[in-house]
């Protein structure tokens, strides 16, 4: 099952002071880092000998009211070890920029673009970054908390 | 506005538009192809026809409530998103399921699988021609629907799975009536083996084409059928059990090339070892308590208990069969707070009414710990996770599925690339796009 | 060998065979050919497309009451068969489809997400295809049974048979 309980110590040795905390909850290694050290980081560890060769998901989440406002949220996955990993970094509301990953795992590409639609960030690098699920002319990010649940903005003239 | 595929197109190529309301039985998906001659030189798709809101809806609804909407995600294996999403809230409440539970949700997470499998299949074969096949899938599958039917109450859309068990026990007959159905399940796949495997022009149709490697595979979040058709040996029953998979005897079967030939015969093996499975489960499961005949109307039983509690058996009517206090034991936990109290408790005592009154009312309920968690179970398509974030209030802050035919479909685009048009219908078929799960 | 017994009294059928006529209005006897000859178009989004499914195959069967011919183009339909969810990106779609469509056409909105807008009430659901475009029998269900399916179907049946028959060869003095 889960084997691979020395990566908590390898981060640490290697990358000193940019891990902000490392901990384990519910059988979950949880690594909190800043967002500008997230791409050195998962570089290194998809590369061997770490091998998290799989990006299993990314995705945000908006705490209103905290700051930083967002956090992604990512999962990794090392085949050979059969571990989970979990990193997540804290974006800010007036610096919305992250760096992409999409040149590292190919299904980042729509992952990211998902998150743009739905909560507004942008990812720098990214090859074509536009909406996903919404469709042209849909103004707002629908899964931040400050947009209302039942707000429509419907394409064609509806009748009743 | 002008497309990806538009500004690329070279100006003597011709553009098509598979758009969103088409033949194809799986869902609304817009391909748009620049074509020359006809093979394809590029591709884009456009999805989020089907974007009904799931996630944020979720952030609005009591845990309790949002179950419902957690089976119309993967509609043709609507058990196996229930088991998920329960599943993940009892890991973050640390929650113990009876055995006779656990076998349940196994045989039912199972059922659903093999229909997966057989829809996926069934619409695949028949958007190549072979409509004979769709036919006779649909006949085993209704066979196995109806025997889901009897125990849930509803073909599809169930909501059985409940937090910490299921909602009721089997019916009586249950042994004679998977017998039966898996029966007619073994003749079907025997008949569509003899149709299709050896056939020539099926194995023309899909044998080398949209070749997926191993390194392509890990690289796009590939998980379930579709990668353990490249070759890669990865089934989260395997390498994270849950429930008492880790009790069962069975193969996870892995093809070769990672074409469109490889991924129709791992789902065809890999429904032959769900059977075996569903058979397992069944000799192992202990018997139910024998059914004891009630004794007491309700109404007079709710006479009785202004003075003193009932002690007979009561009678409950014919649509609570199942859910008596005395199989509560084999089919629900017994923590308290998450699970509905049984009705003779409810109507007849006032810890009972309590209770139930505390499970439904606004702002108390189900209320998790402060914290957040990730769990997988493995869906027809593949790794279905859930991840959820919770504040300590009866809602959740946030609710993210890890949907397995997102990674696939994202995937589409390079996989036509370089065949011919009428390939892409079988590609497109193999991987088994869900538009539920896709778009949520 | 033996006695052929003759035939004694006219039966009503035989009566009618040897030249007979049935007297009926025209507008009955044209809808009842356009009622079990009904081509139609399913325009399937989500799980309710599972039902179809099961309502189309062997074991209830929706061919035997003439509304068997699946076609794909909306030029060649009379039946516009919504199935599932609509959304607010789908609208258009929808629109074009049914414009597409020649008169006498009917639509039929299976499922409760087509009906109301069913158990999705937010920024991206249409709240039931009447807003779009004008309905004739609304299946509810979620999702409906094969069952409630064929019963719509002859309610649409009925409807046609009865409604004012759109006879396009009339002569319109304007």
């Amino acid at each position: 099952m889960e084997n691979n309980q020395g990566i908590k110590e390898t981060l640490n040795k290697k990358f000193k002071d940019k891990i902000l905390s490392a901990k384990e909850s519910l059988n979950d290694i949880i690594i909190q880092v800043k967002k500008e050290d997230i791409f050195e980081i998962l570089k290194f560890l998809k590369d061997k000998p770490q091998g998290y060769s799989m990006l299993l998901d990314l995705t945000c989440v908006d705490y209103r009211g905290k700051r930083p406002r967002f956090e992604m949220v990512y999962h990794v996955f090392s085949l050979s070890k059969n571990h989970r990993l979990r990193i997540k970094c804290g974006v800010m509301e007036s610096d919305l920029e992250i760096q992409s990953v999409s040149k590292m795992w190919k299904n980042a590409n729509w992952l990211e673009r998902e998150v743009y639609d739905m909560f507004g960030i942008q990812f720098i690098g990214h090859p074509d970054l536009r909406r996903l699920f919404m469709y042209d002319g849909f103004e707002g990010h629908p899964l931040r908390k400050d947009y209302p649940l039942r707000k429509r903005q419907p394409k064609i003239r509806l009748r009743k | 506005m002008t497309h990806r595929i538009q500004k690329e197109a070279k100006k003597e190529s011709l553009l098509i538009n598979m758009g969103p309301s088409h033949p194809a039985m799986h869902g609304t998906i817009r391909i748009m192809l620049e074509l020359d001659g006809e093979k394809v030189r590029n591709a884009e798709l456009e999805v989020g026809y089907l974007h009904r809101g799931f996630e944020k809806t979720c952030e609005n609804k009591t845990y309790f409530s949002l179950l419902p909407y957690t089976d119309r995600l993967n509609y043709v294996s609507p058990l196996i998103n229930n088991v998920g999403y329960v599943m993940t809230i009892e890991k973050l409440m640390d929650i113990k399921v009876p055995d006779r539970a656990q076998y349940i949700r196994v045989i039912m997470s199972e059922l659903s699988r093999i229909s997966d499998h057989l829809t996926a299949l069934a619409a695949m074969t028949m958007e190549c021609g072979a409509f004979t096949v769709f036919l006779y899938y649909i006949k085993a599958r209704e066979e196995i629907w109806n025997v889901i039917e009897k125990t849930t109450g509803a073909r599809m859309t169930t909501s059985y799975i409940r937090i910490g068990g299921v909602r009721t026990d089997l019916h009586p007959d249950f042994k004679t009536d998977v017998k039966k159905a898996m029966k007619v399940t073994r003749e079907v796949l025997k008949d569509v083996k003899g149709l299709l495997d050896k056939n020539k022009i099926w194995i023309d149709r899909t044998r080398d084409v949209a070749v997926v490697s191993p390194e392509m595979a890990v690289n796009y979040g590939f998980t379930g059928p579709c990668l353990r058709a490249s070759g890669v040996k990865y089934d989260v029953r395997k390498a994270h059990p849950y429930l008492v998979y880790d009790q069962m005897d069975f193969i996870v079967p892995l093809g070769e090339k990672g074409d469109n030939y490889d991924r129709y015969m791992v789902r065809m093996k890999e429904m032959e070892q769900s059977l075996r499975i569903v058979e397992q489960c069944i000799e192992k499961m202990k018997e139910s308590p024998p059914e004891v005949k009630g004794e007491i109307e309700p109404a007079e039983a709710i006479k009785m208990s202004r003075t003193k509690k009932p002690d007979q058996k009561i009678k409950l009517s014919p649509n609570l069969k199942g859910s008596e206090k005395d199989k509560y034991p084999g089919i629900l936990t017994d923590s308290e707070g998450v699970k509905v109290p049984p009705k003779e408790d409810t109507y007849t005592n006032m810890e009972g009414l309590i209770k139930h009154f505390k499970f439904f009312m606004k702002g108390h309920g189900i209320r998790p710990p402060k914290g957040e968690v990730y769990f997988s179970v493995e869906g027809g398509s593949g790794e279905l996770g859930y991840y959820i974030v919770s504040d300590g209030t009866d809602r959740p802050y946030r609710l993210h599925l890890r949907g397995p035919c997102f990674h696939i479909v994202s995937a589409l685009e390079e996989m036509i690339k370089g065949h011919y048009i009428a390939d892409v219908i079988p590609t497109f078929g193999s991987t088994n796009m869900i538009g539920g799960e896709l778009d949520r | 060998m033996g006695k052929i017994r003759p035939i004694k009294k006219y039966s009503y059928y035989q009566k009618t065979a040897h030249g007979g006529f049935i007297a009926t209005k025209l507008n009955y006897a044209i809808g009842w050919g356009r009622k079990f000859s009904i081509f139609h178009y399913p325009f399937i989004t989500a799980c309710c497309g599972m039902e179809y499914m099961s309502a189309a195959c062997a074991h209830w069967d929706f061919d035997r009451f003439g509304v068997g011919m699946t076609t794909f183009s909306p030029r060649q339909s009379d039946l516009l068969f919504v199935v599932g969810t609509i959304t607010h990106k789908e609208a258009p779609v929808l629109k074009t489809v049914y414009d597409q469509m020649v008169e006498p056409n009917w639509v039929i909105a299976c499922g409760a997400c087509a009906v109301s807008g069913g158990i999705y009430d937010n920024y991206a659901v249409v709240q039931g295809i009447d807003r779009i475009i004008p309905v004739d029998v609304y299946i509810p269900g979620c999702p409906p049974r094969p069952e409630t399916i064929l019963n719509a179907l002859l309610k649409l049946q009925d409807k046609i048979q009865k409604q004012k028959q759109d006879l396009r060869w009339k002569i319109i003095k304007e």
